[in-house]
């Protein structure tokens, strides 16, 4: 009856356990970054023994244990040097935890660990803890898609093109810092949660944003990044219940992701909005997207940035074409958001919507104003919009130009395609 | 990637289910319902009262209408799931997590199409489509 997993069985497991388990031994250990090596190498000795003895019927359980188990053999072997691992080990040996006073009450250890009531508060004690300020914003990235997301460090490397030991040195590295820095296992309390929060939900954005538009590499959009920050915003929603911004970022997440099967053609090209054919559009997912944001603003904080972002998508989603969009709405929107998140970027999007709602001549001077501020200067973005302005006030020549650096600063081969075909189309 | 988790059995399961305290499963089932809202991966769940139905045979023509559970291996279909998860893989162990022990107690996973996968030009996709957006389907 025993079933033969591949990998695959034990990859799916380790998605769906990952941050309980990751959790529950920090928890047991007070030690993080100890606690994720157990972890890791509780999940070496499964993809061991389940491909040959099947996956075991409780494998969470079955992991948690070989974790503990270890832990044990740790702390006993570090009794040796101080009196407080001994009693460390006599505890866990007799069924204690270490953090929380819970009694000795539970015959079996892994009760204590399996508390069903303290699997939230762990999680999202992982989830502060993995996008901590003290730590770099890759490695804030990279910790939280390997223990909160379950992938391993080569899906990350894959996921954001770096080498698989420049994933793996980040996780190493942020765990020291996080020791180092001497960051205690727990969910903030409420005082510091509301300035803590941002961070959890920044990172849970940059992977999505890296999903929904690969900054390099062929494919436009990595759909299994952009689904797992999806899952994530969906777990934060449900852990941070009262945050406005949480639910604003899982409706931003929802309404973003209903464009993706109209995002690119037959050939995996970009289709930017306007030639978007809407009716591909997943009104599901829209739907979700229109509740999560009427949750945000049932909070009643007013929006954040997360929120604001929502907004505008869902006027593009409700919208029956280009011309039929709330444009002057979007503006609005836009301003209020370069106002509590100011950047090139919302700036450079108000002036798109500008030259919706008022023409390209008003857009422009926008635009101009950041190329004076030597904003994006890197970046393709500026070129390609200033481009397009000037193509719609019959200014080719100036529109080739910006094309042509456009095309030089441009990091994905798809996107790069589509310039060049608008370079063409130039004559 | 959507997969809808079947949950079937027999006439004997839902037997074996009628001695079972109906607190006992609506917390079983209530527990694994919220461990898949947990962890952000359920978009859908929808129940089949238990009551015997109608079927509808089209082996004859015309199809023969009986009362009761379906043909001769009294398979019976007793809900749904629909799960947003990143592999098969995935929906398999979460349909080993359902609390459906019993005899002849079976999931049947299945990916859910998109209607991306139909020709685009057949004008009954084209009214799906209008439909789908007007009430906002899955």
């Amino acid at each position: 009856m025993a079933d033969h997993p591949g990998r695959e069985a034990v990859a799916a497991v380790w998605r769906i356990e990952s941050a309980r388990i990751v959790g529950a031994l920090a928890r047991y250990t007070g030690d993080f970054a100890w606690a994720e090596d157990l972890a890791q190498e509780a999940l070496a000795e499964a993809l061991v023994t389940w491909p040959r003895d099947g996956v075991p019927r409780n494998p969470a359980g079955w992991l948690l244990t070989v974790g503990r188990r270890r832990a044990i053999d740790g702390f006993r072997r570090r009794s040796a040097l101080d009196e407080r691992h001994a009693a460390l080990a006599r505890d866990l040996g007799d069924g204690g935890a270490v953090s929380g006073s819970r009694p000795a009450q539970h015959s079996r250890d892994d009760d204590v660990l399996w508390d069903p009531d303290r699997i939230d508060d762990d999680v999202l004690a992982l989830m502060f803890l993995a996008c901590h300020p003290v730590l770099p914003r890759e490695a804030r990235v990279a910790l939280t898609l390997r223990v909160v997301g379950g992938l391993t460090s080569d899906e990350i490397a894959r996921a954001f093109f770096v080498p698989t030991p420049t994933v793996q040195a980040r996780i190493t590295r942020a765990k020291k810092t996080l020791g180092a820095a001497r960051v205690p296992f727990e969910v903030p309390a409420a005082a510091d949660r509301a300035e803590r929060l941002p961070s959890v939900l920044g990172v849970v954005y940059v992977i999505f944003t890296e999903g929904s538009s690969a900054s390099s590499g062929d494919e436009l959009i990595r759909v299994d990044l952009a689904g797992e920050a999806q899952r994530l915003a969906r777990v934060l929603a449900r852990l941070v219940p009262d945050s406005a911004e949480a639910h604003g970022l899982l409706a931003l997440f929802e309404l973003t992701a209903a464009r993706f099967p109209a995002r690119t053609g037959p050939g995996g090209e970009p289709v930017l909005l306007e030639h978007q054919d809407r009716r591909r559009w997943d009104r599901a997912a829209i739907r979700r997207g229109r509740a999560a944001l009427e949750r945000a603003e049932h909070t009643g904080r007013g929006l954040g940035a997360y929120g604001l972002q929502a907004v505008i998508a869902e006027c593009h989603a409700v919208a029956p074409s280009v011309e039929e969009t709330n444009w002057e709405r979007i503006v609005l929107v836009y301003e209020a958001l370069g106002r509590i998140a100011p950047s090139p970027v919302v700036d450079l999007n108000r002036a798109v919507a500008v030259s919706m709602a008022q023409g390209p001549a008003p857009a422009l001077a926008l635009v101009d104003e950041l190329v004076a501020d030597g904003a994006l200067a890197s970046s393709p973005l500026l070129p390609t919009v200033r481009g397009e302005l000037l193509v719609r006030l019959g200014r080719v020549d100036e529109a080739r130009a910006e094309w042509e650096s456009a095309v030089r600063l441009c990091g994905n081969t798809r996107e790069r395609v589509v310039l060049l075909r608008k370079l063409a189309d130039l004559g | 990637m959507k997969y809808m988790l079947i949950m079937r059995g027999t006439d004997e399961t839902v037997a074996a289910f009628q001695d079972v305290d109906v607190d006992e499963i609506m917390d079983s089932m209530g527990r694994f319902n919220d461990e898949m809202v947990r962890a952000g991966v359920l978009l859908a769940a929808e129940g089949l009262d238990p009551e015997p139905g109608v079927v509808v045979d089209y082996s004859s023509e015309p199809p023969v209408v009986t009362d009761g559970p379906y043909g001769e291996t009294k398979e019976l279909f007793g809900g749904f799931w629909i799960l947003d998860v990143a592999s098969r893989e995935e929906a398999v162990e979460w349909a080993k997590r359902a609390p459906m022990a019993g005899p002849g107690s079976k999931a049947e996973i299945r990916r859910v199409t998109t209607i991306d996968e139909f020709p685009q030009d057949n004008e009954w996709i084209r009214k799906e489509r209008e439909w789908r957006e007007a009430t906002g389907q899955l």
